[in-house]
């Protein structure tokens, strides 16, 4: 139920500017942003483009959604964005090692749960429950198999597969081969009714950290600036909120 | 260097010369397939070969690679030699049914052959959640799914080569063979296996290659453990996410091994005669 209050202040948030609009903003000349952003971006992010094309008059945001680590090495060999959100830290600072953006921020937090099915057959409370049961977590290389690996350092407990993106590791459990699954809360959240999101206390050591960054060879670097400005704004934090991500 | 000892020779090299009309799309087509590798050799940072090579997750995946690919193509040697025969001499309704049924894992997208996998041998799928409720076996996440998968994606290339072979051959081999008092099991194993042993070893040939470059169905189905599950194909797709040199690197050994053991059984079969 409090999702649904924090969806309906999200959208009277996301139309009070459209009535406000007109007061004065500044970028109202129209043009085209190019957004490149992780792909558990997706949703909130969508909702966060129209947010923006609503504030500014005759703008139209463009999304490129993918894994962050190819969309670092799109950027870095000479794609054209204006604005790159990036799911972790790592591929963030790859694109500014190659000089192609500066000062990121941070505008999201995302963090593990323990995803089981509805009702929680297993009575899963914590990463102590999942010995002796089939889970499924990301792989190293990726940023959620990163972040899982920190969370079970010294536990001892091993999953049954190391998966290659998140949304997969989560599909285990929807196919129901696995009992669990380490997945970011956001997507426990997507997954909607058939899965229950599990916190547990070690996953706040290994919270995911979400950057973004007007670039460097922006072709529109005013709207790039106002874009990145606009993430960081109430109107879009709450979006993000809604989504399950948190405040920095 | 006589006019008598050029003359034939010239001839010769005359009539073996290729028509134009096929040079030019050959050598295209050969572009075609051979600059991709270039392209991967040209990046290749060589330097980093050594010390890949002696990482023992490396190792570990390239001997599952080609211990599953193998076992998966003598599976498919078992039941797929069998079946190329049924589809080539057998006579009853509905063959040419079952011929495109054969088929259908070379059509469809080896990610969703994988989802169907899980679907009949998962924890809840058909035969999947009886061993599982029986005898408390799961077969996801095992090298035997692996197997499996691979078995899956790889058959039907054997199935239809050997086929093709059985419906070039002879019928009037076997015939004679069988009016000399030879029953039907000696026949296929003196007469008919002996002369379709190369349409035999080009399928297998192409079922291990596809074996070994398998990926979407056994991602799928079988998963990603270092060691159990994790084979080249999933430990290049993996290294991609973080580094491209490194992925370039492992996929250029996986190619090399399968160059040098295809190179070295061709010999060794044209050598016996």
């Amino acid at each position: 139920m409090r999702r649904k209050t924090i969806i309906a202040a999200a959208a009277a948030l996301a139309l009070a500017p459209l009535a406000a609009c007109g007061n004065g903003a500044e970028a109202d000349t129209g043009g085209t942003v190019t957004v490149f952003a992780a792909a558990s971006l997706t949703e909130a992010f969508t909702e966060i483009g129209a947010q923006f094309e609503a504030e500014h008059d005759g703008v139209k945001v463009e999304f490129n959604f993918a894994g962050s680590s190819d969309l670092a090495a799109q950027i870095t060999e000479g794609a054209p964005a204006d604005v790159f959100a990036s799911a972790d830290e790592s591929n963030m600072d790859k694109v500014v090692e190659a000089g192609a953006a500066a000062e990121p921020e941070t505008f999201a937090l995302n963090q593990l749960v323990i995803a089981v099915p509805e009702g929680n057959p297993d009575g899963v409370t914590g990463l102590g429950d999942l010995a002796g049961l089939d889970f499924a977590a990301c792989a190293t290389e990726v940023p959620c198999g990163s972040a899982a690996q920190t969370a079970l350092d010294g536990t001892g407990l091993t999953p049954v597969t190391y998966e290659a993106d998140v949304k997969s590791t989560l599909q285990r459990l929807l196919l129901g081969e696995v009992d669990a699954a380490l997945v970011y809360r956001t997507d426990a959240i997507a997954a909607g009714t058939d899965v229950d999101g599990i916190e547990f206390p070690e996953s706040a050591a290994a919270l995911n950290t979400y950057p973004i960054a007007a670039l460097e060879d922006a072709p529109n670097p005013e709207l790039a600036a106002a874009f990145a400005a606009h993430v960081l704004s109430d109107d879009a934090q709450s979006v993000l909120e809604t989504a399950g991500f948190q405040r920095p | 260097m006589t006019a008598s000892n050029t003359k034939p020779a010239k001839r010769k090299r005359q009539s073996r010369r290729v028509p134009a009309a096929l040079l030019a799309p050959a050598v295209i087509g050969l572009a075609f397939l051979i600059l991709p590798l270039a392209g991967l050799l040209a990046r290749t940072p060589w330097a980093e070969l050594p010390a890949r090579l002696a990482e023992p997750e490396m190792l570990a995946a390239l001997r599952l690679s080609l211990l599953t690919a193998t076992a998966a193509t003598a599976l498919s040697l078992l039941f797929g030699v069998p079946i190329a025969w049924l589809l080539a001499r057998g006579d009853f309704p509905g063959r040419s049914v079952l011929r495109a049924l054969v088929t259908v894992p070379l059509v469809l997208p080896p990610v969703v052959g994988g989802v169907a996998l899980l679907l009949v041998f998962g924890r809840n799928g058909i035969i999947g959640s009886w061993l599982y409720d029986r005898f408390d076996i799961t077969i996801p996440f095992t090298t035997t799914a692996v197997i499996l998968a691979m078995t899956f994606v790889s058959m039907p290339f054997l199935v239809v080569s050997v086929e093709g072979a059985l419906r070039g051959a002879d019928l009037r081999f076997e015939e004679a063979a069988a009016t000399l008092g030879a029953g039907r099991w000696t026949v296929f194993t003196h007469v008919t296996l002996p002369m379709v042993a190369p349409g035999v070893l080009a399928g297998a040939v192409l079922c291990w290659a596809r074996a070994l470059g398998e990926f979407g169905a056994t991602i799928t189905f079988a998963g990603n453990f270092p060691g159990r599950t994790q084979t080249m194909p999933l430990a290049v797709y993996l290294a991609l996410q973080t580094d491209l040199e490194a992925a370039i690197v492992l996929s250029l050994i996986l190619l090399a091994v399968s160059v040098i053991v295809l190179a070295s059984l061709r010999d060794r079969w044209t050598a016996t005669p």
